[in-house]
């Protein structure tokens, strides 16, 4: 089973590696999903491995056997604050496409893609902006 | 003898204090402001002159304010009489600086400013002469740097003076950074940072391996400092700062910082072969090569520079040699140097000023048209020029007697007859300086008709003039300030006796062709100076040009090379650094054999595993089909959730699933606007590089986390296992962890996920209104949408559903303290459900729909779990202490209540505002993009299109 857990975590960091390394924004997008599975798991399983012995504790069987609460706890809050995460980075890979034109993480050159929608001939008038019917 | 003084410490916060002053009082006019600057120099002045008769009769005062004792570090001061002369220096010419530059400075200069750049100059420098600590006195030799910056750069419109501030800066600077070197050798040497120990140490310094680099590294500080060849050329260029800068700077105080730790090392540096090799052998080739270029040079305050440069030389040599006699000579000298230099520089300053020139060939015959500076000129050139009856005349005499004494590398010509070359030059610049600027018949050309100023501006020069002659006429008035002075460089009690006429010995001689070979020169001046200017010469500031220019393009390249924004690589070479490091430090560190046991691997967990492999893979391979990608990452989310309900980790479980709902619909919604596939953009070998980095990083990780499930560790979970009940009343150890143990955690998580959302929201509102809202507009991102209405069946659906999903959401809360559950749990579980509405039923109809902002949401999350958390302080316990009770209510069950649960509440409306706000405001781009909006609650409302048959009917239609 630790075998299974490890190389699972070890197949789950390559690909997270291979993603960040791509060029575009989705890419890095999905491979820090994955690295955020592989490091969650991994502080998971630094508890060690139990089946069967959840800590929730019985009131009456002094005798039971509990795996390792703290790590899970300190991972409950990792994966919340990693969907925060990737939302603010979801949110930074919109804003970079939409104002520069293109999804790439590399500044070396800033060049918008042909596909993406183009400023040029737009007025950017404010007051153009669609209200919201919240009325 | 030692005695504490806790004036120390005050003499030397004073100046820095003061600084703060003269920006304000510039208001007040003027002559206000230089008083104000006055003030502190003068309370610092009468301070030192309580302290005076104490040092004079042989006592040293220190003061000790502990600083950083880890690093040695204090703020530890004292005063001898190498320090009191530097000090009273210092604060003596500052005062008739301030005094002459109220009047030097012009209407548009911001006087304000330049007075408190002085005074800051001022305290570095004093703050130099009195410390204890090499440390500290590092922190105020970089402070003299600094601040000379600012005030040879003072006047900022001119691109002379930048350049001339930037150069001494970069030289000093980079001398200043050696010495640190140095001194931290030094201090290891010793033991301690205190100079006192280290002056008391020189035997064993100069027993030590490392005596010659610790040398030649406190000695670059030097010299850069005090100008000597080749680190000379920046002090020229920094004549380009008001005059009086350069008389404060380059007569007693910034140039003569060097001269002084020379001389304050002196016991425990000097002595040795080396030291004399090297101070005494570039302070001689200084002393000969500044006399030599002053001579040739024009500009009067091009000509003084080159002459401090000369004169510093000849200090430097002094000290040098190593003797007491040349280290008495060196003081004596230090302090007639200061009278008659400062003096030049103002009078330079005056000439200046009233012709509007300082170029000594548009210059002449102003004896008869300002005959007051011409007097003070004079009287001090001539002392510059060692003239008997002058001050400058005693010293250079002690000089010359000492050069006539060493011989180097054996030959006992040598010293002598540079030493004397050196004075023939420096009485023949002199003599130019007094003849061609004041001499001569008056001329018609004068860009502006020169008159004697007022007599603010020559009290100064006048009055140092006077010590000129007093000296050099009493020259028994000096003794006892050098015999202090000396006593404190050489360690040694000193009786110096001066006297003007000492018989026809070797240096009379030797100063007597200097007096001839100066006049023979100067008759000589014109052809030699055509001669000169044939000459091609080294031009300092060229070179030192170059040189920066090729430092800042190296510099620039290497940025540009490893910093070229290419994140990709970044992360590529830091995924390989922490491979690699990781793996020499897991090779270095022993570790134990496995001691824990395997657990059997069932056959389904081999599924699992298994497909999340598979769904790994395939992410992988197909990350360039995003929506592809998408649907197969989701897989090995719902796996990870599936291992933690085998592994006992029930809470991770459905918090994973719940997470896993919402990042998809954020991906979702982000990848509408975002291009569908990725194209290939990297080389096959780029790929194959990454894929083994991304491998190696795998294999590192899968086998560290092996390591560790195979090996029992120490744990401080029981402590939690065994009070969770106890002492939190709950029996989900997790949950009572997170709003209990570890409450101060969760609090701060919640916080930072609520500023994400609000992050995330006023990102949209600013893209929203810049470029990309226009490009929203312009997109096409509305025409690719499927006209659907909203399925009928699924609007029906998820309002059916969104009751029983609150009632599980408050369920799964409620639960949270005894059983899986909890208020991070419960809120994205309420987030799913609201979602629903919005994906069913529409943006526009959910959102009229929502009684609160999900901004709110977030404040009131945090504001309750930190009242709770408050709420202990009332019992007098610790912030997030937690109260539980037992209630009983009939006729339903006793059932427990516990703070903890309110403080879930707090992370419950904290989490669903994050999430609701994060998606809602990407969800707002869409409404951007011109999607159309259904202000009904269906789409298709069957009574409408029934209405509309029956009217179309009635039409006959």
């Amino acid at each position: 089973m630790e075998a299974l857990v490890a190389s699972a975590i070890g197949f789950l960091t390559a690909g997270g590696i291979y993603l960040i390394l791509r060029l575009r924004v989705f890419a890095v997008v999905l491979g820090l999903s994955l690295l955020s599975y592989a490091v969650n798991v991994f502080l998971f399983s630094t508890g060690g491995l139990r089946i069967n012995a959840a800590p929730i504790l019985d009131k009456y069987n002094d005798a039971a056997v509990y795996t390792d609460p703290l790590p899970q706890a300190l991972v409950l809050t990792a994966i919340v604050i990693s969907f925060g995460m990737t939302a603010v980075l979801v949110m930074f890979a919109l804003g970079a496409y939409l104002e520069a034109g293109n999804d790439k993480i590399d500044m070396t050159e800033v060049e918008p893609d042909a596909e993406a929608p183009t400023v040029d001939g737009i007025a950017l008038d404010m007051s153009a902006e669609p209200t919201e019917d919240r009325a | 003898m030692h005695q504490t003084s806790s004036l120390l410490p005050i003499i030397a916060i004073l100046p820095f204090i003061g600084a703060l002053v003269p920006g304000v009082m510039i208001r007040a006019g003027r002559t206000a402001c230089a008083s104000f600057t006055a003030v502190p120099t003068v309370l610092a002045l009468v301070m030192l002159g309580t302290l005076a008769p104490g040092v004079i009769e042989g006592t040293v005062y220190t003061a000790k304010i502990a600083w950083i004792p880890q690093l040695g570090l204090e703020a530890a001061f004292f005063l001898d009489g190498l320090g009191l002369m530097f000090a009273c220096m210092i604060l003596g010419v500052g005062l008739l600086i301030t005094l002459y530059a109220r009047f030097y400075l012009s209407k548009a200069d911001p006087m304000g400013q330049f007075y408190t750049y002085l005074l800051l100059f001022q305290g570095a420098m004093l703050g130099i002469t009195l410390s204890d600590n090499i440390l500290l006195l590092l922190i105020f030799w970089e402070l003299t740097s600094l601040s000379s910056f600012l005030l040879i750069g003072y006047w900022k419109h001119l691109p002379e003076g930048r350049q001339g501030a930037r150069m001494a800066l970069t030289v000093t600077g980079a001398g200043g950074l050696a010495m640190i070197g140095g001194m931290l050798i030094l201090g290891n040497i010793v033991g301690s940072y205190n100079l006192t120990d280290i002056l008391a140490a020189g035997d064993q310094i100069k027993a030590d391996v490392l005596y010659l680099p610790a040398l030649i590294l406190i000695l670059l500080g030097a010299f850069t400092k005090s100008a000597q060849f080749p680190f000379h050329f920046w002090l020229p260029h920094a004549m380009a700062a008001p005059t009086p800068v350069s008389a404060y700077l380059h007569s007693a105080t910034m140039v003569k910082a060097g001269v002084f730790l020379m001389a304050r090392m002196w016991p425990a540096l000097a002595g040795t072969d080396a030291w004399f090799y090297i101070v005494a052998t570039v302070g001689l080739i200084t002393m000969v090569l500044g006399a030599v270029i002053a001579l040739f040079k024009d500009d009067l305050k091009a000509l003084l520079a080159f002459s401090t440069v000369s004169h510093l030389g000849l200090l430097t040599m002094l000290l040098g040699f190593g003797t007491e006699a040349a280290a008495i000579a060196a003081v004596f000298h230090i302090l007639n140097h200061l009278t008659f230099k400062a003096a030049l520089f103002m009078t330079a300053g005056i000439v200046d000023h009233e012709a509007h020139t300082r170029d000594i060939k548009r210059l002449g015959g102003l004896a008869k048209l300002m005959p007051i500076t011409a007097v003070i000129g004079t009287i001090t050139a001539l002392s510059m020029a060692g003239i008997p009856l002058f001050n400058g005349f005693l010293s250079k005499e002690l000089m010359l007697y000492e050069a006539a004494k060493t011989s180097w590398w054996e030959n006992p010509w040598l010293v002598p007859a540079l030493a004397t070359l050196g004075s023939v030059f420096s009485v023949a610049y002199s003599l130019r300086f007094i003849f061609h600027t004041f001499g001569g018949p008056v001329r018609d050309d004068y860009p502006h008709t020169p008159h004697d100023p007022p007599f603010g501006m020559y009290a100064a020069p006048a009055l140092l003039s006077v010590f000129v002659i007093a000296i050099g006429v009493m020259p028994f008035l000096a003794e006892p300030i050098v015999a202090m002075a000396a006593t404190a460089v050489t360690g040694v009690e000193q009786h110096p006796h001066f006297a003007i006429w000492h018989g026809v010995n070797a240096a009379l001689i030797m100063s007597l062709i200097a007096i001839a070979g100066g006049v023979v020169l100067l008759l000589l001046h014109s052809p030699l100076d055509r001669a000169w200017l044939a000459t091609p010469r080294p031009e300092a500031k060229a070179i030192f040009d170059a040189l920066m220019g090729a430092l800042v393009k190296a510099t620039q390249g290497l940025t540009a090379t490893l910093h070229n924004g290419a994140i990709s690589r970044y992360l590529a070479v830091f995924s390989a650094t922490v491979v690699i490091v990781g793996y020499l430090s897991f090779r270095g560190g022993g570790m134990g054999a496995p001691t824990r046991e395997l657990l059997p691997t069932p056959i389904l967990a081999v599924i699992g595993w298994a497909m999340l492999v598979l769904a790994t893979i395939l992410v992988v391979v197909f990350h360039r089909k995003r929506f592809a990608a998408l649907v197969i990452i989701s897989v090995i989310g719902l796996m990870v959730s599936a291992g933690f309900v085998y592994m006992s980790a029930p809470d991770l479980a459905l918090t994973q699933i719940s997470v896993e709902t919402v990042t998809i619909m954020l991906l979702l919604l982000a990848l509408h606007f975002l291009p569908k596939e990725t194209p290939v953009e990297s080389s096959a070998g780029r790929r194959g590089l990454d894929a083994g980095i991304a491998i190696a990083g795998g294999v590192a990780i899968a086998a560290l986390a092996f390591a560790f499930m195979t090996r029992d560790v120490s744990t401080i979970s029981d402590y939690h296992l065994a009070n969770s009940y106890a002492g939190g009343g709950g029996t989900n150890v997790v949950n009572v962890i997170l709003v209990d143990f570890r409450g101060y955690d969760t609090y701060g998580e919640i916080i930072v996920l609520g500023i994400a959302g609000l992050a995330i929201y006023a990102l949209m509102e600013t893209l929203l209104s810049g470029p990309a809202g226009a490009r929203l507009r312009n997109s096409g991102y509305n025409a690719d949408r499927s006209h659907d209405r909203h399925p009928l069946m699924m609007v029906v659906a998820t309002r059916l559903m969104l009751p029983i999903a609150g009632v599980v959401g408050i369920f799964i809360f409620l639960r949270g303290h005894n059983e899986p559950g909890g208020g991070f749990v419960a809120g994205l579980v309420i987030s799913i459900a609201l979602l629903m509405q919005y994906m069913a039923s529409g943006f526009a109809w959910t959102t009229r729909r929502q009684r609160l902002e999900y901004h709110g949401l977030i404040g009131i999350g945090v504001v309750i779990a930190g009242l709770t958390g408050m709420g202990a302080w009332l019992a007098g316990l610790p912030f997030l202490t937690s109260w539980f009770g037992y209630v009983h209510l009939p006729p339903i069950e006793e059932f427990e209540l516990a703070t903890a649960a309110l403080f879930d509440l707090g992370v419950f409306l904290c989490v669903l505002g994050a999430v609701m706000l994060m998606l809602y405001s990407l969800s707002r781009l869409a409404r951007h993009s011109g999607e159309t909006v259904n202000r009904e609650p269906m789409d298709y409302d069957p009574s409408k299109a029934i209405k509309t048959f029956d009217h179309d009917a009635r039409e006959g239609v």
